[in-house]
C-alpha cells in the first residue's frame, strides 16, 4: 500500500505549490474545505471556552500580563543601556514587533497544533479521521483559543510604538510594503515549523517540547538584534531553520543595516519564497506523518 | 457485488518490546490475518470476538482510519484507505467507548456541526434529527451541556450524531457497553427500525450476545485475526456444541434432576439446580416436563456466553490456545 497517492488534508497554504491545471483546481477547493473546517471547529471551541466566561478573561488577562512583562524587561534594559548590540530602543521595538507579531498571528491560528500528540496518544485523532473534513484544519482548530489573542495584541502594539519611533529610517515604498509582508510571511514560517512540528508527534509522542524550542525559542531569539548572537548561532537561524526570514533579514534591511554573517543582501526579499517553501516541506512531512499513523494505529 | 467486502485483507503490527535493559525486541503482530467477507446491503451484521480478536482494527480499515496491509476492501465501491474523507459521508460511525459530542456544549451544537460539516440539507437534516429525537428520546436532552448527559444518554446522543447525514452503513462498536437494561432496550429497537426503514446496512461489534440476538441474522466471529465462523446464530451454537442453562428453582431442596430427557444435570445449591441442555433445541418442553415432575417455584434460562462458545468450538480456553499458537 506504499504506493498510495491518495490525497492527504495537506495545509491549505500548501496551495502555494504552484501547480498549473486541474492540480491548482484541486487544491483550491481543498484550501477552501480546509478553510471552511477551520472556522466550523475553531467555532465550536470558542462556544465551549464561553460557557466558562469568567475563565476565559482571567486567562485572557493573565496571558497579556506575561508577554507584556516581556517587553518590560526589555524597556528595563534600555533605561541602564543606550542600546542592545548598536540598535536603538525604537529599533529593537521594530524587531521585537515584527517577530512578535508574526509568532502571535501563527501562535493564534496553528498554536492549538503541539496538543496533538495527546490526540495520538489516547487515540481521539480517530474520530477526526471519520469526519468528511481536512485532517490538518481539524488539528490546528482543535482546541483554538482566543486568549491566544494576548500575544498577537502585545507583538502589534510594540511593532506600531516602534514604528512611531523610529526616526533614522528613509522610507521608500519598498520598504512600507516590505513591513505587512515581513509580518504574513513570517506568521506563514512559524506556522510550517509548527505543522512540522505536529509531524513529528505522529512518530515521536513528546516531540511537542522540540517544536517549542524552534517556535517559543526562535520568538525570543528574533525579538533581540542579531548583532549580540555568536555569529555560528545566526548561520543556524538562517540556513538550518529559515527563522532568521521572519523578522530579521527584512527588518535588517527596514532599517538600513547591514544583513548578519555574511548573508546577501537580496535575502532581505527572499521571505515570501522561503515561506513557500516551508509550507510545502510541512506539506509533505504532515503528509508522511499521516500515512504513517494510518499503517501503525494508535 | 457486495456492498461491503472484503478479500484477503490483513493488518500487520511491528511491536517493539524491551527485551532487556537496552535492547529491543522487534515483533510482527498480525491483528488481521486473511479476512475475507462480504456484506450485502441492509444486512445487520454481528462481528464478535474475544479482546485482542481484530474487531476494532477491520472496524478501522472499513473506516480508512487504518490502512490495511495486504488484501483488497470496498465500501460501497469505495477504497477507504485512498478516499477516506468521501467515504465519510456514507457511513456513520460509533465507538462506544469513546463520544464524538462536544463535552462542553449542548447537544444540539455538536449535532448543528454535523449538519454543517456533512452539509445535510437543511429539511433533510431537520426530518432526521426529528426521527432520532423522537425514537431515541433526546427531546428533553438537546439542550443539555453533554458533560452531564449520563452514559446512557450520551450514547444515545452518539448514535443520533452518527446517522444524522442518512450514511449507508452503520458501524457501531460495543454500543450497549455499560448502559442499564432498560438504555439497551431502546438502543436495540431503534437499531432494528432503522435497519428496517432505512436499509442501512448495520455491522456491530460486541460482547453481548443478546445484541446479537435480538438483532443480527447473520454473525461472523473473529478471534487471532482470522474469521472462524460466519452463518447465523443458531448454527454458531451448534458447531460450538454450546448448552444453554435452565436454572430452577424447586420448592425444597431435592434429589438432582436427572430424569428429565433431553437436559443433563449439572449442579444443586439448596432448592436451587442447573441443568444443561443443547442449545440448538428448544427449553419450552424441557420446561414442561420438569413443571410435570417437580414442585417448581422459579426458572430462568442461561444463554452462554461469547467466551464460552468460541472456547467449546475451538477446544480449550482462549489461553490454551493462543500458547499452542505461539
Amino acid at each position: 500500500m506504499a504506493e498510495r497517492t491518495a490525497a492527504e488534508p495537506v495545509a491549505r497554504r500548501e496551495g502555494a505549490a504552484g501547480v498549473a491545471g486541474p492540480g491548482r483546481a484541486r487544491l483550491v477547493r481543498r484550501g477552501g474545505e480546509s478553510w471552511r473546517t477551520y472556522r466550523m471547529v475553531a467555532g465550536m471551541w470558542i462556544r465551549s471556552t464561553m460557557t466558562y466566561r469568567s475563565s476565559f478573561a482571567l486567562t485572557l488577562f493573565s496571558s497579556f500580563c506575561v508577554t507584556f512583562f516581556d517587553f518590560v524587561v526589555i524597556l528595563l534594559m534600555f533605561g541602564h543601556v543606550e542600546g542592545i548590540g548598536g540598535f536603538a530602543f525604537a529599533e529593537v521595538a521594530f524587531l521585537y514587533g515584527t517577530a512578535g507579531t508574526s509568532f502571535g498571528l501563527a501562535d493564534l491560528t496553528t498554536g492549538s497544533l503541539q496538543r496533538m500528540g495527546r490526540r495520538v496518544r489516547d487515540g481521539s485523532l480517530d474520530t477526526f479521521l471519520l469526519r468528511p473534513a481536512p485532517l490538518l484544519a481539524q488539528v490546528a482548530a482543535d482546541g483554538f483559543a482566543l486568549r491566544r489573542l494576548g500575544r498577537l495584541t502585545q507583538g502589534l502594539v510594540v511593532l506600531v510604538w516602534g514604528l512611531l519611533l523610529l526616526d533614522g529610517v528613509t522610507w521608500t515604498p519598498l520598504k512600507v510594503l516590505l513591513v505587512p509582508v515581513t509580518v504574513v510571511c513570517g506568521a506563514v514560517i512559524f506556522m510550517a515549523v509548527m505543522v512540522v512540528g505536529a509531524s513529528a508527534q505522529f512518530w515521536i509522542q513528546d516531540a511537542a517540547e522540540v517544536t517549542n524550542s524552534f517556535t517559543y525559542g526562535g520568538n525570543t531569539l528574533l525579538q533581540y538584534p542579531p548583532t549580540i548572537f555568536a555569529q555560528e548561532l545566526v548561520r543556524g537561524v538562517v540556513y538550518v531553520v529559515p527563522l532568521a526570514f521572519v523578522s530579521w533579514l527584512p527588518a535588517l534591511y527596514v532599517l538600513g543595516r547591514p544583513a548578519p554573517a555574511g548573508v546577501p543582501s537580496w535575502a532581505a526579499f527572499a521571505s515570501p519564497a522561503v515561506a513557500l517553501v516551508c509550507c510545502g516541506l510541512a506539506g509533505l512531512v504532515w503528509r508522511a506523518g499521516v500515512r504513517s499513523y494510518r499503517s501503525t494505529g494508535s | 457485488m457486495p456492498f461491503i467486502e472484503l478479500d484477503a485483507l490483513e493488518k500487520a503490527f511491528t511491536v517493539r518490546r524491551r527485551a532487556g535493559l537496552l535492547r529491543r525486541e522487534k515483533r510482527e503482530v498480525r491483528a488481521v490475518d486473511g479476512i475475507t467477507f462480504g456484506v450485502e446491503r441492509g444486512e445487520m451484521v454481528g462481528y464478535i470476538g474475544p479482546n485482542g480478536a481484530g474487531k476494532s482494527t477491520t472496524i478501522k480499515m472499513l473506516t480508512g482510519i487504518l490502512t490495511p496491509s495486504g488484501g483488497r476492501l470496498r465500501v460501497a465501491g469505495i477504497d477507504p484507505a485512498r478516499e477516506r474523507t468521501r467515504l465519510a459521508r456514507r457511513i456513520g460511525v460509533v465507538f462506544g467507548q469513546r463520544t464524538t459530542l462536544w463535552w462542553d456544549l449542548p447537544l444540539r451544537d455538536s449535532y448543528r456541526l454535523v449538519h454543517r460539516m456533512y452539509q445535510v440539507p437543511d429539511a433533510r437534516f431537520r426530518e432526521n434529527l426529528d426521527r432520532c429525537v423522537e425514537l431515541l428520546e433526546l427531546g428533553d436532552l438537546l439542550d443539555v451541556p453533554v458533560r452531564q448527559l449520563s452514559l446512557g444518554q450520551r450514547m444515545r446522543g452518539d448514535i443520533a450524531a452518527a446517522l444524522l447525514h442518512d450514511p449507508d452503513v452503520l458501524y457501531l462498536d460495543e454500543p450497549t457497553i455499560g448502559l442499564d437494561i432498560v438504555s439497551r432496550t431502546r438502543v436495540r429497537s431503534f437499531l432494528r427500525e432503522l435497519n428496517a426503514d432505512r436499509g442501512t446496512t448495520v455491522l456491530l461489534t460486541t460482547h453481548d450476545l443478546t445484541d446479537i440476538e435480538q438483532l443480527c441474522s447473520r454473525v461472523m466471529v473473529i478471534d487471532h485475526g482470522r474469521l472462524m465462523y460466519d452463518g447465523d446464530l443458531t448454527g454458531l451454537h451448534e458447531s460450538g456444541g454450546g448448552e444453554r442453562l435452565l436454572v430452577v428453582d424447586l420448592a425444597t431442596a431435592m434429589p438432582p434432576i436427572e430424569d428429565v430427557p433431553g437436559a443433563r444435570f449439572v449442579r444443586a445449591e439448596g432448592p436451587r439446580q442447573w441443568l444443561a441442555f443443547p442449545a440448538t433445541s428448544s427449553a419450552a418442553p424441557l420446561v414442561a416436563a420438569v413443571a410435570a415432575a417437580y414442585p417448581l417455584v422459579d426458572l430462568s434460562v442461561r444463554e452462554p456466553d461469547i467466551e464460552t462458545v468460541i472456547a467449546k468450538m475451538y477446544g480449550g480456553t482462549r489461553e490454551e490456545r493462543r500458547e499452542s499458537l505461539t
